[in-house]
């Protein structure tokens, strides 16, 4: 039996664009069996080119400080902290990447990984970022593309 | 090196101590105390940091350990004392305290650490105006004090009313903070030796404060330290001296228990 429940209803964040920091509404998130949330964020595809570059800078995703990348080679100093990416785009769908970056803690509620897009059941967020999620809805929609495009073992 | 990580055998003592007193407090997750290989921040260092600690010639903190030890024999205030009016030489009368700080503070009723005592002594018994806790003085006359313990194993007594402390800065390190959403534990237990980004992350022990940050081009004390750790996760942190922080400097000096005071310690 899928079920599905409702994190957070509020109109869809298509056009707007939501930069990550400004106090959007928040996208319609659908969590399936609490292992994939297989809607986009936006209607609005991701852009693979976009999402490499969010992955990248330390302001958003900062994906780096945690995980190693190989296909990202213009960049130094990969963390150990999680684990690689390299193939994760033959291992899961857009749907389980989806809930991996939109919020890990529905996966495993002790991880480290930081929940991406949301603003509910935190403490003590620093006033300047209270109401406001890491990345914007189409910016996880960007990193999901981008996590798609990482497949087999990169060499060169 | 081998010297400077010692003392797994003295914090597992106090844990077991600590384990026997203890009342079925609120469940939190207890992988800090369970550390069996306690290491300083020292032993995480690249050489070329670890070098320039240990040669005070070339140590860029003891310049501010200069400014403290030129406080420690100055007059000021209108008692018409220095430091050194009523504890003599400091190698003899501050030797221990960097090992023992922060204690409790009787009137106050709140842990007391090194910053306070110097203020105390300042406002009270020489009637000189207080130093601010960032102030080149009073990072300067933190690391004269401490500097006076180099060595010696730090072994905070967390017994009596400092045990209510312990349990709060406990709690702390433990929980989840800031829109990242991330435990001081999950960073410096679950993943001590694990690089993030560029950076090795060490068991954030406080064995070597203040200390010199080649990033922040100074010295820096541990409640600066613990802010920077709130702002990177982004929380709000909290003041320094507050009680919230001396609670954490309780809890995380306990978790150093066996660990040689290296004030001042260079880090990058
Ligand atoms: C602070 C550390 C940290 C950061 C930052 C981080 N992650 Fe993770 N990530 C982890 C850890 C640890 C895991 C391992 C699984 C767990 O803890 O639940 C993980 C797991 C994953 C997985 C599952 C991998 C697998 O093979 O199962 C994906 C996908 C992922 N992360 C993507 C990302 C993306 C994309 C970003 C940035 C937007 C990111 N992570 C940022 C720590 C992090
Ligand atoms: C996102 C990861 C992260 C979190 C969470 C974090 N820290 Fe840190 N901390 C670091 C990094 C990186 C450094 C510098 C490298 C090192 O020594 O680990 C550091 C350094 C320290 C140091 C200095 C260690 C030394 O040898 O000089 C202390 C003390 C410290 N942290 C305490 C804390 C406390 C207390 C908390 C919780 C309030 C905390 N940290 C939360 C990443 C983190």
């Amino acid at each position: 039996m899928k079920r599905k429940y409702l994190i957070a209803a509020a109109g869809m964040v298509a056009i707007a664009m939501a930069a990550a920091g400004t106090r959007a509404e928040m996208a319609k998130i659908m969590v399936e069996n609490g292992e994939k949330i297989p809607q986009s964020l936006t209607g609005t595809p991701g852009n693979a080119e976009n999402g490499r570059a969010v992955v990248i800078d330390r302001r958003k995703g900062n994906c780096l400080a945690c995980h190693m990348i190989a296909e990202i080679k213009d960049q130094q100093f990969h963390g150990e902290v999680g684990p690689p990416l390299d193939d994760v785009g033959s291992r899961m769908g857009a749907g389980e990447l989806r809930l991996r970056i939109v919020n890990p803690k529905i996966i495993n509620p002790d991880t480290i990984m930081p929940a991406f897009y949301r603003t509910d059941g935190l403490h003590r967020v620093a006033k300047k970022w209270q109401g406001k999620t890491i990345v914007s809805a189409q910016e996880v929609e960007d990193m999901v593309a981008y996590m798609l495009t990482l497949k087999g073992s990169y060499s060169n | 090196m081998e010297k400077k990580i010692w003392g797994a055998v003295a914090m597992l003592g106090l844990g077991g101590l600590l384990v026997a007193c203890q009342p079925g407090g609120p469940k939190l997750i207890d992988k800090a105390d369970t550390t069996s290989d306690t290491r300083s921040g020292y032993s995480y260092a690249e050489p070329e940091t670890q070098a320039m600690q240990d040669d005070d010639f070339n140590n860029p903190a003891m310049l501010w350990a200069d400014i403290g030890g030129d406080q420690w024999t100055t007059v000021d205030g209108e008692a018409g004392k220095s430091c050194q009016s009523c504890h003599g030489e400091a190698a003899k009368s501050m030797k221990g305290v960097g090992a023992k700080f922060p204690i409790w503070d009787a009137k106050l009723k709140t842990p007391k650490a090194v910053e306070m005592q110097i203020n105390e002594c300042r406002t009270e018994r020489m009637k000189a105006q207080p130093w601010k806790w960032e102030s080149d003085q009073m990072l300067g006359m933190t690391m004269y004090v401490k500097m006076q313990s180099r060595g010696m194993p730090v072994n905070v007594d967390v017994s009596g009313p400092m045990k209510a402390w312990l349990e709060r800065g406990k709690e702390f390190y433990n929980t989840r903070r800031g829109l990242l959403d991330m435990a001081c534990s999950h960073c410096h237990v679950d993943n001590a030796g694990n690089m993030i980004r560029a950076n090795r992350l060490s068991q954030g022990q406080a064995n070597g404060f203040p200390t010199y940050r080649l990033k922040w081009q100074k010295p820096g004390s541990l409640h600066r330290r613990f802010k920077g750790c709130n702002d990177q996760v982004r929380a709000e942190p909290f003041k320094r001296g507050s009680e919230e922080y001396l609670a954490l400097e309780t809890y995380v000096m306990w978790r150093a228990s066996g660990l040689p005071v290296e004030t001042p310690a260079v880090r990058n």
